[in-house]
């Protein structure tokens, strides 16, 4: 089977079922998507399938077909980041970050839709992200600052 | 600074020890020099400067023992070492270090208990009041009890001055200038001629001179690092997906585990079907552990699948089997005296109060909590002949050490724990079944690597839970003010149940914990009293963020409410009548000026609710807004304020203050785990939801900096979190609440 992930062709040979979330982990080593819940309840996990935020944990591998995938290691690096990425840092938003990856996954695939977003949107489009350590409050003020530097650029 | 030096000679010696190449000095922690784990991996030519720092050619090395569970942690130690060694922490190499005796919490070492030594802790209180600490606890290199920045504030400076001003009189002697005339700045020593030599190039020579001990720390007024708001050094990582936690690693060689325990938590495993999951691809081995099945399999995923299809029969767990029953137990001990396991306050005539009169009676009920941090259990471990590695997040590498160490029968200087990043904890890495369950299936293997990955499902059915408690209140008033308050509050002891379970030893004498956050709060009442009944040990239970105080607040300022309502008096105004402690009295104000406190009516369907606990020495006032809207209720700001004694990081600490808001708040709002057939009902998310960005109010977070000490602000925001939100809800419906979770009788929106 083949994949494409962050503009990568990869060879895999795996069952059709697997999740893509442990295909990304186990088999690529690529392990910014996060294991939560596994039953699409934390978004942990979330990726972007052809630029949509989806949750990986609950999508077969055999299904993906030729579709592109981007983790958020495919979104922005440490030296390059994504606008969501710089607004994440600027206002401080991780505390032990294992929720942020999907976070930002999340935000992004939001923004790159629909770059300035009511709050009553932005909570619709976050709020099946779960965080455990209680960020919202900054995940609000970036992804609201992250909205702004896209309309100013 | 004479007060520093009295902390100073108290807790710990300042020595040095030669080493191959170089010499290790710094402060020692304890009465006497102990062994230093950076010696083990000196190479030739690198020097050890104290414990916290390490210099050689390639650079400068600050080690942060105390793990990071997502509080920033790594960041604020760094900066403490970095504030006096004066080198950027982001140029700096970080690194948990190996676990060792010389990193020990020495909130510990200062009074001989495994629990900072604060007035208010409730694992603290609890040791030092009640019981003889057995001597090995003595090295507990631990996180928690919100202690690492009270731990390190003065320490892990010290060492910073040390090591800094030891490079200067290497320098010093290498030039012929004095001392006093060299200055230090980012990593280097700076000459008064304006040369710059790196710490680096010195780090050798002063390794063999005396170390420079008599240091002073810097005021306040000179700090770079502390008390600004600045960037935590982990948050880019975060941010990128590339900060590797314990989930994240692979060894070389690897393989992969999961394992399926007795639901019934601690009892047996009967028998086992294994054959449709030996079969299974990528499986590679199962094997019959300790109350448990394993699999070992090539991937995550392909081991959990394996182990769900094995067909399992297990003995009965050794606790009542369902919720009601566990519940009916607690109830019983509650006022009766055969049970009663300590009465730390009880001031005036409480039961002559109670007599006649027109006497409030109330009952309160927190459930059982799991952790449920977004990282679940995992842990790799090796094991060969000779030694064991473990690579896991956890807050006590040493109690990981030495448990595998019984378990291999290796020598405990032959197993290294490699403490990891963790993806929060709440608590729940105070504990090392998983860890002990991967050296199990490790030994099995040996050679090579396993990682043990627990579900979800099965870290949430086999965690050790907050406890479960039922408080009875009473109380009356007089001429409009609170004149008796009496609480009753009973449930299993926490810290026997942790003690026996990680030490094998039954500590004897009362468990504090039982009333922590309740008989500890700073008023005045002319007849009040608070008693702790105890539980029979049930399910296993454990410290969840905030201990004792997590229940406790919400039973105390919940009745406190109720008799001030009672009582027709001001909740705020009567408060802060009540409050017998400066500080205190400070942060009630204060939050009733932030929120224009005028009363708990906020006008149609509103109402707000004012509330207070004092935990881990920090006092916190909370103020919550709530609306009542088409029957639910929907909280729109909360408005928080703490007193920490000395702010080191503003924005750091706001995220903790707003973070155990709402953590508390969320369970409050929705979560319990509840008992049927011996095993946790809520075994994922959707059954423990917690609080989602749209139900996230608005917040304001102001902290004072009038206490005396210095305190760490984890776990504070947590205990008056969820009375705020009940007094609020009454004070806009009418309707009090006196049972967690909320949801069991009003809706959220
Ligand atoms: S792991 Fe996929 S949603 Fe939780
Ligand atoms: S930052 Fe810890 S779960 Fe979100």
């Amino acid at each position: 089977m083949e994949i494409t992930v962050n503009d990568n062709a990869y060879t895999i040979d795996v069952e059709p079922e697997m999740p893509l979330l442990w295909v990304l982990r186990d088999e690529l080593g690529i392990t910014g998507p996060k294991y939560g819940c596994g039953i699409a309840q934390c978004g942990a996990c979330t990726v972007h399938v052809n630029g949509y935020a989806m949750r990986s944990c609950q999508l077969a591998v055999g299904d993906l077909g030729n579709r592109e995938v981007r983790t958020i290691e495919g979104l922005g690096t440490p030296d390059s980041m994504h606008i969501v990425q710089e607004a994440w840092i600027e206002h401080q938003v991780a505390q032990c970050g294992y929720c942020q990856s999907g976070q930002i996954m999340q935000a992004a695939s939001l923004l790159s839709t629909n770059p300035n977003p009511s709050d009553e949107q932005i909570d619709a489009a976050m709020s099946g992200n779960l965080c455990r350590c209680g960020t919202y409050p900054r995940i609000r003020t970036a992804v609201k600052a992250a909205a702004k530097k896209l309309q100013g650029s | 600074m004479g007060r520093l030096r009295t902390i100073t000679r108290r807790t710990f010696l300042i020595g040095s020890a030669a080493v191959a190449g170089g010499v290790v000095f710094g402060t020692y922690l304890a009465k006497r020099p102990i062994k230093n784990p950076l010696l083990a991996d000196l190479q030739e030519g690198e020097a050890a400067i104290t414990p916290y720092v390490k210099i050689d050619a390639t650079g400068v090395t600050l080690i942060t023992p105390r793990a990071d569970k997502g509080q920033g942690a790594y960041t604020m130690q760094a900066r403490l070492i970095a504030e006096e060694l004066d080198i950027d922490p982001a140029n700096a190499n970080l690194t948990p270090g190996m676990p060792g005796p010389a990193y020990y919490n020495g909130a510990v070492m200062e009074e001989g208990v495994p629990f900072p030594a604060y007035d208010q802790s409730a694992m603290a209180e609890n040791v030092r009041k009640f019981m003889h600490v057995p001597a090995k606890l003595f090295a507990m290199q631990m996180t928690g009890g919100s202690s690492t920045v009270p731990d390190g504030f003065v320490k892990m400076r010290m060492a910073g001055a040390i090591a800094r001003e030891t490079l200067k009189e290497t320098a010093a002697q290498q030039n012929g200038v004095a001392r006093d005339q060299l200055n230090t700045e980012d990593g280097y020593v700076v000459l008064p001629n304006g040369t710059r030599i790196p710490y680096t190039e010195l780090a050798s020579a002063a390794a063999t001179i005396e170390p420079i001990t008599d240091v002073q720390l810097r005021p306040k007024s000179d700090w770079r690092f502390l008390g600004k708001p600045t960037q935590r050094l982990d948050m880019p990582a975060k941010c990128t997906g590339t900060e590797k936690y314990g989930i994240d690693l692979t060894i070389e060689g690897m393989v992969h585990a999961a394992v399926r325990a007795n639901p019934g938590i601690g009892a047996e495993l009967k028998s086992f079907d294994a054959a449709a999951a030996e079969s299974m691809r990528g499986v590679q081995k199962v094997l019959p552990i300790k109350n448990g099945v394993a699999v070992i399999a090539d991937n995550t995923w392909r081991a959990w699948r394996a182990a769900n299809a094995i067909d399992i029969t297990w003995a009965a767990g050794p606790y009542p089997a369902s919720t009601d029953e566990i519940f009916k137990q607690i109830e019983q001990v509650v006022d009766s005296e055969e049970h009663r396991d300590h009465r730390q306050r009880d001031e005036g005539d409480v039961k002559a109060a109670l007599d006649d009169g027109d006497i409030f009676e109330a009952v309160y009920k927190v459930p059982y909590l799991a952790h449920a941090p977004m990282e679940p259990m995992n842990a790799i471990v090796l094991v060969t002949d000779e030694q064991c590695e473990i690579w896991t997040g956890t807050q006590i590498p040493l109690f990981v050490r030495d448990h595998a160490a019984e378990l291999t029968g290796l020598d405990k200087d032959k197993v290294f724990v490699y403490v990891q990043p963790m993806g929060g904890s709440f608590g729940h890495k105070l504990e090392d079944t998983h860890v002990i369950q991967a050296v199990e299936i490790a030994m099995a293997i040996k050679g090579t690597a396993v990682k043990l990955v627990w579900s979800r499902e099965e870290d949430m059915t086999h965690d050790y839970l907050r406890p479960g408690a039922i408080a009875k209140g009473r109380g009356k008033v007089v001429d409009g003010k609170v004149d008796t308050l009496d609480l009753s509050v009973g449930q299993s002891a926490l810290m026997a149940d942790w003690f026996g379970r990680l030490m094998g030893i039954t500590i004897p004498g009362p468990d504090a914990t039982i009333t922590t956050g309740s008989w500890d709060q700073p008023f005045a009442i002319p007849n009040y009293r608070v008693t702790g009944y105890r539980a029979p040990t049930m399910v296993p239970i454990s410290s969840w963020r905030s201990v004792g105080a997590s229940g406790n607040g919400f039973f105390h300022d919940s009745l406190l409410d109720e008799l001030i309502h009672k009582a027709g008096a001001d909740p705020l105004a009567e408060r802060i009548r009540l409050c017998l402690d400066d500080t205190s009295r400070k942060v009630l104000e204060k939050v009733g000026e932030i929120s224009d406190w005028d009363g708990p009516s906020l006008g149609e369907n509103r109402g707000r609710g004012v509330s207070f606990c004092l935990s881990f020495g920090v006092p916190c006032a909370i103020v919550t807004e709530v609306t009542h809207t088409e029957g639910r209720i929907k909280i729109d700001k909360v408005f928080v304020v703490v007193d920490v004694g000395e702010v080191l990081d503003p924005v750091n600490l706001e995220a903790q203050v707003f973070g155990g808001v709402i953590f508390g708040m969320a369970h409050a709002m929705n979560c319990e785990t509840t008992f049927e057939n011996h095993g946790a009902q809520q075994n994922n998310y959707h059954a423990f939801r917690g609080m989602r960005l749209y139900q996230v109010p608005e917040f304001e977070v102001v902290a004072l900096s009038n206490a005396k000490k210095i305190r760490g602000i984890g776990e504070p925001g947590v205990p008056p979190s969820a009375p705020s939100l009940g007094n609020a809800i009454f004070a806009a419906t009418g309707q009090r609440i006196r049972e967690l979770p909320f949801n069991k009788q009003i809706d959220f929106v």
